[in-house]
């Protein structure tokens, strides 16, 4: 039978290490929802959402309340809207009136983030899924509740160039068309390569076509239970940190094992996987960054930041597979910078560049995430970083992303502030020599080879 | 059957068992098994019940208990066992 000290370090967990469960996110596919009719597309669109998400809400809060585990987001991710509006819409005001929809279908079952106003571009891209990718700016700037993905290269594809460069325009376009509401509309917008099907976490979540009809995805956390399991084994050798790692990982991820399995159960849904992600927030205690200096950092970026990072991501990894019998989603570390208290500490202390930052990528999941960066800074140079970004997940068959935001009128070191989940973040430098030629040359980069690793 | 933990945590004082045991026999839930200690001064307890047979819902049952651990002056909940198990057992 339970005893009261293990009662006592679960309960310790939620009370004084911000242990949550990050979020439920309800997958659901809207092709069944397809008409070449706008109207009737928008209406199917509403209407299937509101009918299977109807309970979402309510079910996790009644969990939450059983458990004494806080769920603190609960979300949706549907069929890329790439896809699903490719008959019906003729132009890209078309695709905004399905954005809308998704934003009022969200708010009439209460979620917070619906995500999936998203297209598949990897090798190439559609004409309708051309206009979706021109009508993101719009939509974010229209809506509260939309997120919006572009997958713009794979593995197995190679990097859609095109897509890449007309990404780069996007992102400018949403920093000055969202403006007023601090480019709130680029925090909404991500760029992936090997975009998985079943990611539960915001803003890259859609709800992939080798999907079931509907599913539940669970998304854990964690970062600050890490922390102080750590914190206990200081000066220890790193056998002993890769354990206590594991194992904490392991207790976290079995909580969301149980969430996930009763919010099937309850909602008559099918479980679909657990993200094993670390997610940090801005609350002090909540971060990665804090767990790296843990490990023996001065501060996140020092030398040694990348091997620290890697291996605390394979040890959540080891540990997690165990708890949960489907693990799926990003599957790692998050190191977005306006999140995460101790990563902006490290940027304003010099410590952290956008350089290093993309190194650490190279061993976590998922990518550049929540950068802020000078407004002025060229469409093409944003397009660039998505390349160099994109071409480590396709070479390193790993997801990578891209969700940076230009903030017009702010320079290096100055403050803008997200808001919520969101944070804050410090305006980092970037390399401002010109790529222009390279993103203007067109076309696709092709597959990498599978053989001859090196 | 499944089972719900009550922990009591706080400053020791008079009738705390009491108080707790009182209201749960009120509302027909069944106590399995209790243990307690008290560290530097700080009441303990975790209670493992039976609280099938009552006819509140867990969660009037879950907030009442905050209720009248805010009236003793400690802190009360109710949660499943599910939740220790599955992090602790394998």
């Amino acid at each position: 039978m339970i005893n009261l000290f293990e009662v006592k370090e679960t309960n310790d967990m939620v009370e004084h290490e911000n242990l949550d469960v990050r979020t439920i996110t309800m997958g659901i596919s809207l092709l069944d929802c397809i008409d070449s009719n706008l109207d009737k597309l928008n209406e199917n669109i509403y209407n299937k959402i509101t009918t299977k998400a109807k309970n979402l809400v309510a079910t996790g809060n009644e969990i939450e309340k059983e458990i004494g585990i806080p769920i603190v987001n609960k979300r949706i991710s549907v069929t890329p809207i790439g896809l699903v509006g490719a008959s019906a819409c003729k132009s890209s005001e078309d695709f905004v009136s399905i954005a809308k929809t998704l934003d009022r279908a969200a708010k009439e079952v209460g979620v917070n983030f619906i995500g999936g106003y998203s297209c598949l571009v990897s090798k190439g891209m559609t004409p309708a899924e051309e206009m979706m990718i021109r009508s993101i700016p719009q939509a974010l700037a229209s809506t509260d509740r939309v997120c919006s993905s572009v997958n713009v290269g794979s593995t197995k594809t190679g990097l859609n160039m095109d897509a890449i460069k007309l990404m780069g325009e996007v992102i400018v376009e949403t920093d000055v068309i969202t403006k007023d509401a601090d480019c709130l509309g680029c925090a909404k917008l991500v760029v992936f390569c090997n975009a998985p099907d079943d990611n539960p976490f915001m803003a890259g979540a859609f709800h992939g076509v080798t999907e079931a009809d509907c599913i539940i995805n669970v998304g854990v956390s964690g970062p600050g239970v890490v922390k102080n399991a750590l914190s206990k084994v200081r000066g220890k050798n790193f056998e002993v940190l890769c354990e206590t790692i594991k194992k904490t990982a392991f207790k976290v991820t079995r909580v969301g094992q149980l969430v996930a399995q009763e919010a099937s159960k309850r909602l008559g849904v099918p479980f679909g996987i657990i993200d094993l992600s670390l997610a940090p927030t801005p609350a002090v205690g909540d971060s990665v960054a804090e767990i790296l200096e843990e490990i023996g950092l001065e501060r996140v970026g020092a030398p040694g930041t990348t091997a620290a990072l890697a291996l605390l991501n394979d040890q959540v990894k080891k540990g997690g597979v165990m708890a949960s019998s489907y693990v799926g989603g990003l599957s790692g570390a998050f190191i977005p910078v306006s999140e995460d208290q101790g990563m902006i500490d490290a940027v304003n202390a010099g410590a952290l560049t956008l350089e290093k930052l993309e190194a650490m990528t190279c061993v976590c999941s998922v990518g550049l995430d929540m950068i802020a960066i000078p407004g002025d800074t060229k469409a093409t140079t944003i397009s660039g970083i998505i390349a160099d970004e994109a071409a480590i997940g396709m070479i390193n068959q790993k997801t990578t992303a891209v969700r940076i935001i230009p903030v017009p009128d702010k320079k290096v070191g100055e403050m803008v502030e997200f808001g919520g989940l969101l944070g804050y973040a410090p305006v980092m430098p970037v390399n401002n020599f010109s790529c222009d030629a390279f993103v203007n040359r067109g076309g696709r980069i092709p597959a990498p080879i599978h053989s001859f690793k090196n | 059957m499944k089972k719900t933990v009550i922990t009591v945590v706080g400053k020791d004082t008079v009738g705390i068992i009491a108080k707790v045991c009182t209201y749960l026999a009120d509302n027909n839930v069944n106590i399995l098994d209790i243990s307690q200690t008290i560290v530097q001064d700080y009441f303990n307890m975790m209670m493992i019940v039976d609280a099938n047979n009552s006819e509140k819902k867990f969660g009037q049952l879950s907030d009442e208990m905050a209720e009248l651990g805010e009236q003793i002056g400690v802190q009360i909940k109710m949660q499943s066992e599910d939740i220790f198990n599955i992090m602790h057992r394998i």
